[in-house]
């Protein structure tokens, strides 16, 4: 029977049927992180269990660490207990800790690819809900609870029920400074926030095979923001180029063996999927939400929507976030002034998210009275942004320059905003509090963040670019 | 797992659709918080710290609610568990929504809680009959005949898969269930060590 890449990547790696009819899934690469893996350490050593795989495990600390240049365990000390819970617990359990010293250290989903530890059609698992993201190098990822890391940690395997199958087919041919970040949001526009619950989706069409692996990244990051826990992109030629000598990636013999095995994953040509949305973003402009959900998008030429305009049922809760927004129906989105920009996060903060917000930036200075931050996604990523002297380019402009980790994506370490700020972002969650209370998150592109900081304002890039704005 | 077999309380109506766990439990900075004082820690306060006297769980009548009762699409967002820790720790051990998140109800499953997703053709009538009811008259939720009783309408059936009613009512331990698969787990890994063996190693070629 014809199969999808989701199909063929859980068929392989469905172990048994449990007697609740879950299906046991089995996870080869589990990376955990400070916020949640110290619950589960804890757990598990009070049930005297013993962790199955520690050698397919990682940890990673990155939610609490400061972004402080020379940071280290007490520039933060709200993170501290974080930091130690997570050294104890890999240590004791023989897990590999990348910590806040580590020259690797950065955010799990830029961290696992650029060390090539997940691969094609391996499945991957981490306690956080943009482990989505590695499907970009066509990999199976599970975001997870706790009690699921734990469960994985005794026993290798999740515990599942088999979702359904979605594709979302991206055509066209993507114009100047619009981005796989300005796609995700239109899908999630479309197909709205819950729209992918209960399915795995794969993108594909030709804009898709046309991005570099850092944009399907991307990508894949917003899928959780559909409501699916995975998100996955056939690999391909540009994937095995992209992974070739990845310290971790096979070598040798090995890697084309891998290679041979991996160019049969792609979804079959008559394959089902139980939903398909086809989407023609030739004509598609930079993308910015306006309100309290993923979904609540525009183009950055267009105009806040009316509540009139939707369904009773919707109306509600546009009303709200027009409210929480500060935003009255009908107004130009262009041109809100803007307190705050941050470029960085799971989502956009690789080497050429740099690069397409340090090309807007050089030459140019943050408007005054904007806070604009860059972090990068790793030390790894910082490194080589350095290198190409982006550090050079970004503080120049009145940028600061920080630390890998999350930071201003969800404040776990103390990076927020204040009070009704108006912050342009290129994060992936633009919920109510979620930068700091109250405070208003647009999300966009690194392009479209950078021109933000330098305008003041929300505008167009391609106009500022050009001059025209 | 604490077992859930039948629960008599006062339901809470948080009659909203796509509450995200960032609303239901704010990031949080200390690794033994109070769980019960995050539940909902932004929306209960006023732009000033001082508690909102409208927000349903502030309200007296609510101060100690059984069951919460909300919309579509509960606890999307991120998958931090703690947004069902905090339910629990307040004495909230059913949600009847009118769909979850995915990972937000897994994690329910894991922690005891029962996840209720009504019918659509049942929704409008019963939470009417929540608001109406106003935390005067308990509702009671029984799993065993997966029915929920209380004031203003006759008993509502919901439905829920023979195995998730069985893993709350029975409290089974979720990881003792699977190691029970340990001999199938161990051959899975043997014979993927021969088929695609790149998967069962993760080293670090430089070392």
């Amino acid at each position: 029977m014809a199969q999808t890449l989701f199909d063929k990547i859980w068929d392989a790696h469905l172990v048994a049927r449990r007697a609740d009819g879950r299906e046991l899934i089995y996870i080869d690469r589990h990376v955990l992180h400070e916020l949640h893996a110290p619950h589960a350490f804890k757990k598990l050593a009070q049930a005297q269990r013993a962790v199955r795989r520690p050698d397919l495990t990682f940890s990673v600390q990155y939610h609490t660490v400061s972004t402080q240049p020379g940071r280290d365990d007490l520039t933060n000390a709200q993170s501290t207990p974080f930091l130690q819970a997570m050294r104890d617990g890999s240590a004791r359990n023989g897990i590999r800790l990348f910590d806040i010293d580590d020259p690797e250290q950065g955010i799990s989903h830029v961290v696992a690819p650029e060390l090539g530890m997940v691969l094609p059609g391996a499945t991957h698992a981490v306690p956080d809900s943009h482990a989505c993201t590695v499907g970009g190098l066509g990999a199976l990822a599970f975001g997870c609870g706790t009690s699921e890391l734990e469960h994985i940690l005794a026993t290798q395997v999740i515990a599942l029920k088999r979702p359904k199958r979605m594709r979302v087919r991206v055509e066209g041919t993507l114009g100047p400074h619009v981005t796989a970040k300005d796609v995700a949001l239109r899908v999630i526009a479309e197909v709205g926030i819950a729209g992918g619950r209960g399915h795995a989706v794969e993108y594909a069409g030709a804009a898709v095979r046309a991005m570099s692996i850092e944009s399907r990244l991307t990508l894949c990051n917003l899928a959780i923001e559909l409501g699916a826990r995975s998100g996955l992109v056939a690999p391909d030629d540009v994937t095995f180029g992209w992974l070739a000598g990845r310290p971790f990636a096979p070598q040798g013999r090995q890697w084309e063996a891998a290679v041979a095995h991996w160019r049969t994953l792609a979804s079959d040509e008559d394959a089902q999927f139980e939903r398909e949305v086809v989407l023609d973003c030739a004509e598609l402009e930079p993308q910015i939400t306006w309100g309290t959900d993923p979904s609540q998008v525009v183009g950055v030429g267009g105009r806040v929507p009316d509540p009139a305009s939707v369904e009773p049922g919707q109306a509600a809760a546009f009303r709200r976030a027009l409210d929480y927004m500060g935003l009255t129906p009908g107004m130009p989105v262009a041109g809100l002034p803007v307190d705050r920009v941050f470029i960085g996060s799971c989502t956009n903060s690789r080497m050429p998210d740099l690069e397409a917000a340090a090309a807007v930036v050089r030459g140019r200075h943050v408007a005054a009275g904007v806070v604009a931050m860059v972090v990068p996604g790793s030390s790894s990523v910082k490194r080589q942004a350095e290198a190409a002297g982006l550090d050079k380019v970004f503080r120049a402009a009145g940028f600061f320059w920080g630390e890998s980790g999350c930071s201003m994506c969800a404040g776990g370490n103390g990076d927020r905003g204040e009070p009704g700020e108006r912050c342009v972002s290129t994060t992936n969650r633009n919920f109510e509090g979620r930068q700091g209370k109250g405070v208003r998150t647009h999300l966009v592109s690194p392009a479209t963040a950078a021109a933000a900081a330098i305008a003041g304002r929300i505008v167009d890039v391609r106009k500022l670019v050009s001059g025209a704005a | 797992m604490q077992p859930f077999t039948t629960l008599t309380g006062v339901a809470v109506p948080l009659l909203q659709d796509d509450i995200n766990t960032d609303q239901i439990t704010p990031i949080n900075r200390n690794i033994n918080p109070d769980w019960a004082a995050l539940l909902f820690a932004n929306a209960r306060k006023l732009a000033d710290g001082s508690a909102d006297p409208d927000f349903p769980l502030n309200r007296p009548q609510f101060r100690t609610p059984g069951i919460l009762v909300t919309g579509r699409n509960f606890g999307c967002g991120s998958s931090r568990e703690g947004a069902v820790w905090a339910m629990i720790a307040t004495g909230i051990r059913c949600i009847v929504a009118r769909s979850f998140a995915d990972i937000y109800r897994e994690n329910c499953l894991q922690n005891g809680l029962l996840p209720v997703e009504l019918r659509p053709a049942d929704a409008q009538a019963f939470e009417a009959r929540v608001v109406a009811a106003d935390g005067a008259t308990p509702f009671t939720v029984d799993l065993q005949t997966q029915s929920i009783s209380g004031p203003g309408g006759p008993d509502l059936a919901f439905e829920i898969t023979p195995a998730d009613r069985m893993r709350l009512i029975e409290g089974l331990d979720d990881i003792g269930l699977t190691l029970k698969h340990a001999p199938e787990i161990a051959a899975w890994e043997e014979r993927m060590a021969g088929t695609q063996p790149w998967l069962q190693t993760a080293a670090d070629s430089r070392r």
